[in-house]
This record gives structure tokens, C-alpha cells and sequence, in this order.
């Protein structure tokens, strides 16, 4: 692992895909990102240091050296927990989308379209629409494209301002544009009257604690929770603005995408991991779920729960720049895999906002000699545009699907089974693998074939009344 | 209809499946992703017979009441067939799976032992099955109307729990049962639980004649629960001692 080591800084990519003014895109960047730092995320499952390393002072050259079966049971071990772990996110993301969708006609209501996809597809013949759809997923990619490129162009000469207020931008557009649409949808569904103060004082105070919980300081399951509020917000808008032909276009070709920017040399988002790892930065984590805190350097030998516990999910790189030294050393030994890891991950998503507290939070990554470390406390992270990704195909299909709950229920499990696998992948190749392609091929696949082959199926068993 | 016929229906459906999936499956990281691996395999199975049906029933003529029924029946029959394959498929991932765990792991044996795998495989395979069957009458028991206004029987919703219910129950035991005649190279109980489903596949074909199907798949489901616990090591001792709340070889004590 100690080639790891050497990846101290993770890479934060800013919001790459998309530099748009525009509301709706600003966040398929993150979108991206989050991919990226899932990629990455994932890696983090393969560490077995920590597990392995029994005795405080085993360094890393020791641990590697370690029986290897044992690293990879426990990696197994350890790599069931971790995909519970984030199981659960994602089915909470996905459960709130579906009952968003399942209540609120707002979502599933024709208002128009994206300026990304400016093709309609209400056209008088099939092949019309299938022209216009594939014209638009061919625009919406390109602008992705375009986005990560653009980012990776602004990591590389290292403006580090614009990309950062690239993130804050987009995330106060989430947390306060997007979120009082929602609530004043649901409120009109559930026909509760709101005056306008109420309404503010609400719609500041979410926003307010989102911001700092995801770009500063707070709880982790708070942190959590913003993320996975923002990541549903998101996948809402898709949802409602994509077509829907267009939607499963997409999908399919973002999962591609994914594979290629992730797997090829040349990726925008390989070389975004290499141009952090060569100036050893860390990348942002405000595009990134995590399952656990991140931990600060230097606290091991005391007590490294109680210290991890303190330490919260990201610390503010400027301010504290004596805890990054000592981070960076930390991460050497022991965070170096996550390290690499993230860098990875930034490079399959493309930028993701890089954010001084992914730096620290990075950095914060425990230190070799905390024995006590509990490696599951490590935490798996998975980027925010899984999530997105997730819970469009999953909120899709229980908007349009004519098999309703049954299609619902078998893109779920197959985009959880998905997930497993890539994780299990991840365990077994041990470098950094993409999260959509997998989820959203079984996905994809369910859905058409539920809707199209199970339901006539399940309909005329219900009629009358067999079981199988 | 609407609310109390929804959480009635529903509790009864799933109820017990809730629970046993709390007591018993919640807990464990692996045995959720084993239950969630059952229930894949379940929807893959169901998914490739529905292509066979749907393939017979485009081939065939759709006007032909007769005709169309047959082949709904031999959709369930085969669905059936193809459900017990696929379990045999889980039963051989699942074996590789030990097999992977044993060898890493540090003490030689497993996390999780195969009897463990094959009662989460079967509450897997039960709690698709359930879902698939019941998810959608559910969400129409919400709203509004009256069942069977057209002369069906009224009691359509509550059956269909009911059978839900057995249908769960039955698949968790026959997983124990299939997995353990796989174990042991016991044939004649790989056939007994073929048999099994189809026997209770085949009475849910007397619907809306209830009884026919809903009293066999009940007698069906205490013969394979008792087989499946004998199987699992349980005897009417410990289920005396149980009963009793008897420590295991110490003299009675209340409670436990």
C-alpha cells in the first residue's frame, strides 16, 4: 500500500460537467463528480491495512506483506458491512423520490424541457422521436463532456477559486431554489396554507445548516441526510425536465461514459486523479456521501474513537492548515489507499468540487499506528451522481412504468444487486471501477423487460387469482 | 377498501416476513445481502418464464379464451420449474460463496453457514414472490371501490394476503429443505419441494374456490415447516424445553 501513500491529496473535482448558469444542470457536474468519487469511494472498501494491521507500529510495507488471504476475507468482511452501508442511502434516496413522485404530480407534469435537450418529443412519428431523443442525450453527453474537460482544465492550472465557487453556487441553488419548489409543491398537493415568513424562515434555515453541514462542519448524520435530500432534489428535476425517451438515453449512455472516462488512460477523469496525486491535494468532499467521519491525524495514540468521533466530517483546510500537515502524514500511512482511492474516483466522475474541507477531510484520514482503528469505521463513500443517477432510473420507472409497483420493486433490487457487485469487483480488482455501469445496465434492463414482459404476465395471475 | 383493508392486508401479507427479517436478518450485513441476492435470482426467474409466456401467447391466438388460459397455466407451471432451477443456481453461487469465505478466512471456517444461507435465501426468494404478487393489489386496495361488485367473491384482497402469507412461509421452508437434499445429495428432497410448489401452484387454480387452495397450501406449509425444522436439528424436545422456557440441560427457570 504504499504506492498509495503517495496519493495524498484527493482530488475535488469542481463541478465539471456543466459551468451553467442554468439551475437544472448545475448539478449534473456534481452529478459527475459524485460518480468519480464513488469510483473512488468504492476503492476505499479494498483497504485490508487497517484490518490486517494488528500492531500499532506495523507499518504499511509490513501489513502489505501480511497474509493476503486474510486481508481479502476481512476485505470481504469488512466489504459486507460497507455495502449495507451504502445500501441504505441509496434505498432512502430512492424512497424518497419514489413517494415524491407517488404523491406530488408536479414531477410527473409536462412543463417544458431543458435548454440541454431542446428536441421534443412529441413528434408525429416514431422515428421523429427517436431521432429528437437520441439528439438530445447526444447534446446533454457532450455538455458533460465538455463540463469535465473544463474542469480538469481548471485543476490543472490550479483555480482552485473559480471551482470552489462553481460547488457553493450550485449547492445554494439546491438548498434554497430547489427546496422551496419542493415544499411549495407538497404543499399545494397536501393543500396546506403557508404564508410567505413561515415559509422563509424555513427555506433559510434548511439552507443555512445544509451549507455548513456539506461544505464545513456537522454532524454526519446530518451531513448524510443533506446529501441525500439534495441528491433526490436533483434527481426530481431530472425527472420532471427529461423526456422521456431521452431519460433512458441518458442513462444508458452516462453509464458508458462512466466506464470509459474511468477505465481509459486518456479519461478526463484518470487525469484529474493523476494531476492530484502528482501534487499530492485532496479533493472535495461535499460531493461525496461518506459513511463515516473522517478522522484527524495524530489523534491515534490517545483514543482514536473518541477522536474520530470529534473530528466530524470535514474540517476547513484554512483553518486549520497544521492539522493538513499532519494529515498529509497520516494519509500517507494509512489513508494514502482512500487517497488514491479519491483520486480515482475524481477522475472516473470528472471534477468534483474540491473543497478545502475534502482536503482536510482527506488528510484526516487515520495515521498507521492507530491500531485501534477500527476498520470499519473507515466508511465507504459513494459520489452524490450515483445517487442522482439511482434514483432517476428508479423514480422513472415508477412514474411512467404500466406495471407500477412490480417495475418499481425490480429496479431497485436490480440496481442494489448492481451496486453489490461493483463493490464486490472493487474487492476483488482492487482499483478504482465505475458505480453507474453495472446498476444501471441491470436497471435498465428490469425496467424494460418488467414492464414489457412480467407485467401482462403478473396482470393475468392476478386476474385470476394463480400464484406461482 | 382504502386504509384499514391496505394496513390489514398488508400485515398480514408481510407481517411475519417483517419479522423474521428483523429478528433474524437485520443484524447481519451478509445475510442481507444474501436476501437481496435471493430475491435477484427469484425476479430473473420470473422474468425468463414471463418471456416464454409472453413468446407462447403472442404465438397463439388471443381471442381464445380457452386457449389463453391453458397457457397461463403452463406459464405457472413452468414458472415454477424455472423458480426451483434458479434456486439451485443460488444454491451453487452460494456454495462457491462458503467455499471463498472458508478459504479467507482466518480460522477456517465460514461467517455464515450454509443451513444459515438457505433460510435467507428462502425468505429471499418468498419475500419477491410476495411482493410481486401482492405490491400492486395493495396499492389499489388505497383507493377506492368495492370488490367484487361484478359477482367475484368479496373476499379477494384478504385471500390474496393469506395466500401471500403461506406463500412466504413456504418458500423460506423449502429453501432449508432444498438447500439441505442439495447438501447431503439427498434427491428425493429436491423433488419433494418441486413437487411441493407445484402441488400449491397448482391448487391456487381452484381460486376463487378458497378452499381448495388456501387449506392445502396451509396443511403443505406445516408439513414443510416441520420438516425443515427436523431438519435444521430441532426435535420435539426443543420445543417442549421452549415452550417450557427450560434452559438446555438445567432445571426449569421462569422466563428467559
Amino acid at each position: 500500500m504504499t504506492e498509495l501513500s503517495a496519493h495524498l491529496p484527493q482530488f475535488q473535482h469542481g463541478q465539471l460537467t456543466e459551468n451553467f448558469p442554468d439551475n437544472h444542470l448545475s448539478n449534473t457536474n456534481d452529478n459527475s463528480e459524485r460518480r468519480r468519487h464513488d469510483n473512488s469511494e468504492r476503492r476505499r472498501n479494498d483497504n485490508p491495512e487497517s484490518e490486517t494491521n494488528g500492531q500499532p507500529q506495523n507499518n504499511i510495507q509490513q501489513v502489505v506483506e501480511q497474509d493476503e488471504e486474510e486481508d481479502e476475507e476481512l476485505t470481504l468482511k469488512y466489504g459486507a458491512k460497507h455495502v449495507i452501508m451504502l445500501f441504505v442511502p441509496v434505498t432512502l434516496c430512492m424512497v424518497v423520490v419514489v413517494a415524491t413522485i407517488k404523491s406530488v404530480s408536479f414531477y410527473t407534469r409536462k412543463d417544458g424541457q431543458l435548454i440541454y435537450t431542446p428536441f421534443t418529443e412529441e413528434t408525429e412519428t416514431v422515428g421523429q422521436r427517436a431521432l429528437n431523443s437520441i439528439l438530445n442525450a447526444a447534446i446533454m453527453i457532450s455538455v458533460i463532456i465538455v463540463m469535465t474537460i473544463l474542469l480538469v482544465v481548471l485543476y490543472k492550472y490550479r483555480c482552485y477559486k473559480v471551482i470552489h465557487g462553481w460547488l457553493i453556487i450550485s449547492s445554494l441553488l439546491l438548498l434554497f431554489f430547489f427546496s422551496f419548489i419542493y415544499l411549495g409543491e407538497v404543499f399545494k398537493t397536501y393543500n396546506v396554507a403557508m404564508d410567505y415568513i413561515t415559509l422563509a424562515l424555513m427555506i433559510w434555515n434548511f439552507g443555512v445548516v445544509g451549507m455548513i453541514c456539506i461544505h464545513w462542519k456537522g454532524p454526519l448524520r446530518l451531513q448524510q441526510a443533506y446529501l441525500i435530500m439534495i441528491s433526490a432534489l436533483m434527481a426530481l428535476v431530472f425527472i420532471k425536465y427529461l423526456p422521456e425517451w431521452t431519460a433512458w438515453l441518458i442513462l444508458a449512455v452516462i453509464s458508458v461514459y462512466d466506464l470509459v472516462a474511468v477505465l481509459c488512460p486518456k479519461g478526463p477523469l484518470r487525469m484529474l486523479v493523476e494531476t492530484a496525486q502528482e501534487r499530492n491535494e485532496t479533493l472535495f468532499p461535499a460531493l461525496i456521501y461518506s459513511s463515516t467521519m473522517v478522522w484527524l491525524v495524530n489523534m491515534a495514540e490517545e483514543d482514536p474513537e473518541a477522536q474520530r468521533k470529534a473530528s466530524k466530517n470535514s474540517t476547513y483546510d484554512k483553518q486549520a492548515p497544521a492539522n493538513q500537515a499532519q494529515n498529509e502524514d497520516a494519509e500517507a500511512d494509512d489513508g494514502g489507499f482512500s487517497q488514491e482511492w479519491q483520486q480515482q474516483r475524481d477522475s472516473r466522475i470528472g471534477p468534483i468540487e474540491s473543497t478545502p474541507e475534502s482536503r482536510a477531510a482527506v488528510q484526516a484520514l487515520p495515521s498507521n499506528s492507530q491500531t485501534s482503528e477500527d476498520p470499519e469505521e473507515r466508511g465507504v463513500k459513494l459520489g452524490l451522481g450515483d445517487f442522482i443517477f439511482y434514483s432517476v432510473l428508479v423514480g422513472k420507472a415508477s412514474a411512467t412504468a404500466s406495471g407500477d409497483w412490480n417495475t418499481t420493486l425490480a429496479c431497485f433490487v436490480a440496481i442494489l444487486i448492481g451496486l453489490c457487485l461493483t463493490l464486490l469487483l472493487l474487492a476483488i480488482f482492487k482499483k478504482a471501477l465505475p458505480a453507474l455501469p453495472i446498476s444501471i445496465t441491470f436497471g435498465l434492463v428490469f425496467y424494460f423487460a418488467t414492464d414489457n414482459l412480467v407485467q401482462p404476465f403478473m396482470d393475468q395471475l392476478a386476474f385470476h387469482q394463480f400464484y406461482i | 377498501m382504502t386504509l384499514a383493508v391496505f394496513f390489514g392486508c398488508t400485515f398480514i401479507a408481510f407481517g411475519p416476513a417483517l419479522g423474521l427479517f428483523l429478528f433474524t436478518i437485520a443484524r447481519d450485513p451478509l445475510r442481507i445481502i444474501i436476501l437481496i441476492a435471493g430475491a435477484f435470482f427469484w425476479l430473473v426467474s420470473l422474468l425468463l418464464s414471463s418471456l416464454i409466456w409472453f413468446i407462447a401467447v403472442k404465438a397463439s391466438d388471443p381471442n381464445d379464451e380457452q386457449l389463453q388460459k391453458g397457457l397461463l397455466i403452463f406459464g405457472v407451471m413452468f414458472s415454477v420449474l424455472l423458480q426451483e432451477a434458479f434456486r439451485f443456481l443460488y444454491y451453487k453461487l452460494l456454495r462457491k460463496a462458503i467455499e471463498g469465505l472458508v478459504a479467507l478466512s482466518e480460522d477456517g471456517c465460514s461467517p455464515i453457514s450454509i443451513q444459515q444461507m438457505a433460510y435467507v435465501a428462502g425468505v429471499g426468494f418468498g419475500l419477491m414472490s410476495g411482493a410481486f404478487s401482492m405490491i400492486n393489489l395493495l396499492a389499489d386496495a388505497l383507493g377506492p371501490g368495492t370488490v367484487g361488485i361484478y359477482g367475484d367473491s368479496q373476499l379477494y384482497f384478504l385471500t390474496s394476503a393469506f395466500m401471500t402469507m403461506v406463500l412466504i412461509f413456504l418458500h423460506t421452508f423449502w429453501g432449508i429443505l432444498f438447500f439441505h437434499g442439495c447438501e447431503n445429495r439427498r434427491w428425493w428432497e429436491i423433488a419433494a419441494v418441486v413437487v411441493m410448489h407445484l402441488a400449491v401452484s397448482g391448487s391456487t387454480f381452484c381460486n376463487p374456490l378458497y378452499v381448495g387452495s388456501l387449506v392445502p397450501s396451509y396443511v403443505l406449509m406445516a408439513v414443510a415447516a416441520t420438516w425443515a425444522y427436523l431438519l435444521s436439528g430441532g426435535s420435539a424436545q426443543n420445543v417442549r424445553r421452549f415452550l417450557l422456557c427450560l434452559q438446555s440441560g438445567a432445571s426449569p427457570q421462569p422466563g428467559s
